[in-house]
């Protein structure tokens, strides 16, 4: 038994798992500093994009070790592979929660008005897409992982409804511009935080299953 | 040129110990084939019935059919024309000590009654160019013994001597397990160039070895083949569970 070997890819497990809670956390904060327009929160999630950032490098480190040291096969390679892919998934969800902080600290030149696009509801479907991948990536669960990549329709189908709402209020009412193309950039954030969650599904698939399904492939 | 070895329904046994349980398998001309299994499993005594070895033990037994290329070695060839066809390189390089280095690569070609001279010249040139040794010891061919040589010249040496008599198989029980790393690099430069030629079958305990030289690898574990398949697929995701646990260190 590889005991040692065992140990270190759980380590490895664990610090990708914290890392993860950090970068879904810093989505959380930033969407909701854009609800309530709270310029603390932007801070948070820029100082937590620092943790992200360092975590992101100690974990490549870890797995560099690992591949280098350990030689691992099969099951264990997949898995060392998926951690490293899934760590630069989970770097550019905080990439993508810093944006939206930035977003939410240009928009407050502007008065808050009403606008065509359910940026909470895109969130809670995104982060609900983060969680689940997370959660198939802990229970090494393919099944939960394949529920995931059904999920990302519907994002894709908020992004789109809201792309055409918003550009039909800066056709019928130029003065707000700012405030929709703002709107529409944190919908496109949230969007491809969805595809992050994507990404990752697929890997925990490819950990479990060896299977590619990256493209709609299912070999 | 190499040729396939078919094995079907092969039983193997040491005394009342049925070390080889209905082996079948295909492996294919001109390839490396990976032997791979914990200790005991199987894969040596696999070997040695490629070649009628293991029934040179006086308790050893052997069932089944072994085919290399069209011939059933046990039901159509004696053991020594099988010997010609089939080389073999053991572990620990065992060179004979006291002949020459010329002496050790013609040896087997004198033991078929070759003593043309300019032919022996020129087949023991040929086979140690073949081995990637000829460079090392041009000069001293006929001064040094093939026991002066260093652990991988020696391997290598034993492997010119099994390639002089042309074979159509090389069998490699652990050939590099003895020797340094850049022994074993210059070993499995070796498979690679004369796989083209040979078909190869390699025992090997190093698992980035068979990775390294081998496209077929096959698992042993108690006296059975529990897994034959690419090597690639072998090593990336096994089909059977067991596979998985050895090749990831599982097991115990």
């Amino acid at each position: 038994m590889r005991i040692r070997f065992h140990r270190k890819l759980d380590d490895l497990k664990e610090r990708l798992l914290v890392m993860a809670g950090m970068a879904e956390q810093a989505i959380q904060r930033a969407v909701e500093a854009y609800r309530v327009r709270d310029l603390s929160l932007c801070d948070l999630v820029v100082r937590s994009e620092i943790s992200i950032n360092s975590f992101e490098r100690e974990i490549d480190q870890m797995a560099l070790d690992l591949l280098a040291m350990e030689q691992p096969m099969a099951i264990d390679l997949r898995f060392i592979l998926a951690v490293i892919k899934i760590n630069a998934d989970l770097e550019r969800v905080g990439d993508q929660a810093v944006s939206i902080s930035d977003r939410v600290r240009d928009l407050q030149a502007f008065p808050v008005v009403d606008l065509p696009v359910d940026i909470p509801r895109m969130a809670s479907l995104a982060s609900a897409m983060v969680r689940k991948a997370l959660q198939a990536f802990i229970e090494a669960d393919a099944e939960v992982a394949t529920s995931v990549l059904t999920m990302d329709d519907n994002v894709d189908k908020l992004n789109d409804s809201a792309f055409f709402a918003l550009s039909n209020l800066i056709k019928e009412q130029p003065h707000y511009t700012p405030q929709a193309l703002h709107a529409l950039m944190i919908a496109r954030n949230l969007e491809r935080v969805a595809d992050h969650a994507t990404n990752i599904a697929e890997d925990v698939i490819f950990w479990v299953r060896g299977a590619d399904v990256r493209h709609h492939l299912s070999t | 040129m190499g040729v396939a070895i078919e094995v079907s329904d092969l039983n193997a046994w040491y005394g009342t110990n049925h070390t080889l349980q209905s082996i079948s398998l295909l492996i294919p001309a001109n390839h490396a084939t990976a032997l791979i299994g914990p200790s005991g499993c199987g894969k040596s005594t696999f070997v040695r019935c490629l070649n009628r070895m293991h029934e040179t033990n006086p308790i050893g037994r052997v069932t089944g059919t072994v085919r290399v290329g069209p011939v059933d070695i046990y039901a159509q060839a004696s053991p020594v024309e099988i010997r010609r066809r089939i080389g073999m390189v053991f572990q620990r390089p065992n060179p004979f000590p006291t002949m020459s280095i010329y002496d050790n690569v013609a040896s087997g070609l004198r033991l078929n009654g070759f003593r043309n001279r300019k032919i022996l010249d020129e087949v023991v040139e040929r086979s140690l160019q073949q081995a990637a040794l000829w460079d090392e010891v041009k000069n001293d061919l006929k001064k040094k013994s093939g026991a002066s040589l260093s652990g991988g010249q020696q391997q290598r040496l034993c492997i010119a001597r099994a390639l002089a008599v042309d074979p159509e198989v090389m069998l490699m029980d652990e050939p590099a397990s003895a020797l340094d790393p850049v022994s074993t690099a210059k070993i499995e430069d070796l498979i690679f160039q004369l796989k083209s030629q040979y078909t190869i079958v390699i025992v090997t305990h190093n698992m980035q070895q068979a990775a390294r030289v081998a496209e077929n690898t096959g698992f042993f574990l108690n006296g059975k083949l529990v897994e034959f398949d690419a090597t690639h697929k072998i090593f990336t995701n096994p089909t059977d569970k067991r596979t998985e646990d050895y090749i990831t260190g599982r097991f115990g």
